[in-house]
C-alpha cells in the first residue's frame, strides 16, 4: 500500500482497485474456496453415514428400521442375532474396505504421480487376493496366514509398480499396462489354484474373486481394522508431503520432504491398507480409483481434505453398492465387487478419455 | 554466513558434467551463473540443493556441509526455483504458492502464512491468477508462480534455474529487479543461472562463467563478461554497446 496521497493518485488507485484485486480479495477468494471444500467434505461424511444407516435398516424384506432398533434393546433374540452376526459385520467390513481402498488409491496416485493408479488398476488387489488364496490352500488351518500372505503379495506388486515408475520414459500408461499384465498373471495363478483346489477351499476362493462382504466375522473385522486404521492416521499426517510430491520429486525435496522415504513408506501403507481391504472380502474393484477422483472434483487436491473426503466417499460407495446388490434381485445377493465394477468401468474410461484429450 | 563451493565435480555414466567448480556467495549478493546450453548450470544448482550427490568437492552453507543438513532444515535456508513443473492434478495458483510456506507450518496455515502467500503473489504481480489452475498457465506465468513460491518460503538464500527464460522483456526486468531488491533490502543471497549475459552484467554482483563443465572465470561482471570471454565460451563475436550509463553486448555472428 503506497503512502502517496495526492488526489490524482487516490483517484487512480480507486479506479485500479475496482479491477485489480487487493490482498484481502485474494485471501477472501481462498477462504470462500476452503469453505466450499469443507461443505463438500461434510456432504461426503453425511453420505457415508446415510449409507450406513440405510444399509443397516434394509433387510431381505425391505425397510425394517423398527425391528433393527428393537434388536438393539435385546427385545428380540432372533432379530438381535441376525443384526449382530450378519448385518453389522457386513457393514463394518464394507466401511473398512471402502475406506482402505479409497485411501490407498489416493496415496498410490500421489506417490506414483499417476492419476490412473489405484490398488485395482495396478494389480495390487489381484496380487493380494492371490496371496490370500495361496494361504488358504497351503495353511488352511492358520488364521494369520491369510492377511500375512495378502500383505506380502500386495507389497510385491506395489514395489513392482514403483520400480516401473523409475524406468526411463515410463508414461502414465506404462504403469497401467504393467498393472494389467500383473493382474492377468495373478488371475491366472488364482485360477490355477482354483483348478487344483479341493472342493471345500474352492468355494472359499471363488468367492474371493468376486468380492463380497458376506463372509467376514468379527475376528476378521478386527484384523482388517488393524490393517486399515493403523496406517490411515500416518497417511493423513503426511498430507503436506503428499501435496508437495504432486509438484515433482525435486520440488518436494527442496521444500523439506525426504522423498524416497516418503515413497517407500507410502507404498507400504498403501499395500497394507489394500491388503486389509481385500483380505476378508476379496477383490472390490475401482473404489480406489473412483472415490479419490470424485473427491478431487469436489474438494480439490489438498490431501488434508482430500484424504478424509475420499475415505468417506469410499465408505459410501461400497456400502451403497452392496445395498444395491442386495436390493436389485432380492432375495438374490449380487457380490459387491460386481456392483462396483458396473460403476467403476465407465468411470475409468472417462478418466482415460479426459486425460488423453488434455494432452492434445 | 555464506555459501562456499570448492572443487565440485559431477559425473554421469556418459561422462564428466562438472569438474572443479568453485565460487562463493555472500548475503546481499546476486550471483549469475552463465554458460552455453548443456554446460551444467542446472546440474550445478541441483548439486547445491543436495538433489544430486557430487563425486568430489564441498558445498558449504553457513559453515555446514549441505549433506549434513536435514531436508527440512535446508528448506528453511534455501529456496529453489526449478525451470518448470509438470503437475499431474489441477492445483490453484494460491495453493501452489502456499506450498512455499510448508517448511514453516505444521498442519493448518496461519493467517500470517496466508498473508505471506498473498504478498508473494503481489510481489510478482500475479495476484489476478490466484484462483486459476496452475496447469493452465503460460510458461511465463508459471515461472512467476514458481518464483512467488520461493519468495513465500522466506529463506536467506535463493537458487533459481533460469528464472527469466520464458518471460518477456518487461517481466524479465521486473523479476531481475525483484531479485536485486531482495539481495539489497533483505540481505538475501541470490544465485541465478542466466542465459542473457546483458542481464547478468547489469544485475549481478558476481558472475560465474562455465565452459565445458569447468569454471572459465569467477568475478565481477566487468572482469568476466567481455568480448574475449564471450568469443571463447559462447563462440560468438560481439559488439560492445554503451548508452544510458549501461554497457551491453550485441551478438554479431558465430565465430569460426
Amino acid at each position: 500500500m503506497s503512502t502517496v496521497a495526492s488526489p490524482e493518485y487516490r483517484a487512480l488507485a480507486a479506479r485500479l482497485s475496482a479491477v485489480a484485486p487487493e490482498p484481502g480479495d485474494v485471501l477472501r477468494a481462498q477462504g470462500r474456496r476452503a469453505a466450499r471444500q469443507r461443505m463438500w467434505l461434510i456432504f461426503f461424511l453425511g453420505l457415508a453415514m446415510g449409507g450406513v444407516a440405510l444399509s443397516l435398516f434394509w433387510g431381505p424384506d425391505g425397510f425394517d428400521g423398527p425391528r433393527v432398533l428393537a434388536s438393539f434393546h435385546g427385545d428380540n433374540a432372533v432379530a438381535s442375532a441376525m443384526i449382530w452376526s450378519m448385518r453389522l459385520p457386513r457393514l463394518a467390513i464394507g466401511a473398512l474396505a471402502g475406506m482402505g481402498l479409497a485411501l490407498s488409491g489416493c496415496v498410490a496416485q500421489a506417490v506414483l504421480r499417476n492419476p490412473l493408479a489405484s490398488p485395482f488398476t495396478l494389480g495390487i488387489s489381484s496380487g493380494g487376493a492371490f496371496g490370500a488364496a495361496l494361504a488358504m490352500i497351503l495353511w488352511p488351518w492358520s488364521a494369520p496366514a491369510i492377511p500375512a500372505m495378502a500383505i506380502i503379495f500386495s507389497l510385491l506388486t506395489s514395489l513392482t509398480a514403483l520400480g516401473v515408475t523409475r524406468l526411463r520414459n515410463a508414461t502414465t500408461e506404462t504403469l497401467v499396462l504393467a498393472g494389467v499384465a500383473v493382474m492377468f498373471l495373478f488371475s491366472a495363478l488364482t485360477s490355477y489354484i482354483q483348478y487344483t483346489a479341493p472342493q471345500m477351499e474352492l468355494q472359499r476362493i471363488v468367492f474371493w474373486t468376486f468380492g463380497s462382504l458376506a463372509k467376514a466375522g468379527w475376528g476378521d473385522i478386527a484384523v482388517a481394522a488393524a490393517m486399515i486404521l493403523i496406517p490411515a492416521p500416518w497417511v493423513v499426517l503426511r498430507s503436506w508431503d503428499l501435496n508437495l510430491i504432486l509438484c515433482g520429486d525435486e520440488t518436494a525435496q527442496s521444500l523439506g520432504v525426504s522423498v524416497s522415504r516418503l515413497k517407500v513408506l507410502g507404498i507400504v501403507a498403501m499395500s497394507v491398507m489394500s491388503a486389509g481391504a481385500i483380505c476378508f472380502c476379496g477383490v472390490i474393484g475401482f473404489i480406489g480409483l473412483v472415490a479419490p477422483h470424485m473427491a478431487r472434483l469436489a474438494v480439490g487436491n489438498d490431501h488434508r481434505i482430500l484424504l478424509p473426503a475420499s475415505a468417506a466417499l469410499g465408505v459410501a460407495l461400497v456400502i451403497l453398492a452392496d445395498l444395491a446388490g442386495r436390493i436389485l434381485y432380492a432375495p438374490l445377493v449380487i457380490p459387491v465387487g460386481i456392483m462396483t465394477s458396473f460403476v467403476g468401468v465407465p468411470f475409468f474410461f472417462w478418466l482415460i478419455i479426459r486425460d488423453s484429450r488434455r494432452r492434445w | 554466513m555464506s555459501l562456499a563451493v570448492q572443487g565440485l565435480c559431477f559425473s554421469r555414466p556418459s561422462g564428466r558434467i562438472l569438474s572443479d567448480v568453485g565460487f562463493d556467495l555472500e548475503p546481499g549478493q546476486v550471483l549469475a551463473v552463465a554458460g552455453p546450453n548443456g554446460v551444467g548450470k542446472t546440474t550445478l544448482i541441483r548439486l547445491l540443493m543436495g538433489l544430486l550427490p557430487p563425486c568430489a568437492g564441498h558445498v558449504n552453507l553457513r559453515g555446514k556441509e549441505i549433506p549434513h543438513y536435514s531436508r527440512s532444515a535446508l528448506a528453511r535456508l534455501v529456496a529453489y526455483v526449478p525451470q518448470g513443473m509438470t503437475g499431474i492434478f489441477p492445483m490453484k495458483v494460491f495453493d501452489l504458492v502456499l506450498l512455499g510456506r510448508r517448511p514453516h507450518l505444521a498442519w493448518r496455515p496461519s493467517r500470517r502464512d496466508l498473508e505471506r502467500t498473498a504478498q508473494a503473489l503481489f510481489q510478482l504481480g500475479i495476484e489476478g491468477l490466484a484462483e486459476r489452475d496452475a496447469q493452465r498457465l503460460s510458461g511465463g506465468q508459471l515461472q512467476k508462480v514458481l518464483i512467488a513460491r520461493a519468495l513465500a518460503q522466506d529463506t536467506p538464500f535463493l537458487f533459481l534455474d533460469e528464472p527469466t527464460t520464458s518471460l518477456d522483456l518487461r517481466h524479465q526486468l521486473e523479476v531481475m529487479e525483484l531479485l536485486r531488491g531482495l539481495a539489497r533490502d533483505k540481505g538475501a543471497g541470490v544465485l541465478a543461472s542466466l542465459h542473457d549475459v546483458n542481464m547478468a552484467r547489469r544485475f549481478a554482483d558476481k558472475v560465474l562463467l562455465l565452459d565445458q563443465g569447468r569454471t572459465y572465470g569467477f568475478g565481477s561482471p566487468d572482469e568476466i563478461l567481455n568480448e574475449t570471454s564471450l568469443r571463447e565460451v559462447y563462440g560468438v563475436e560481439v559488439a560492445r554497446l554503451s548508452g544510458c550509463g549501461l554497457t551491453g553486448f550485441l551478438p554479431l555472428r558465430a565465430s569460426v
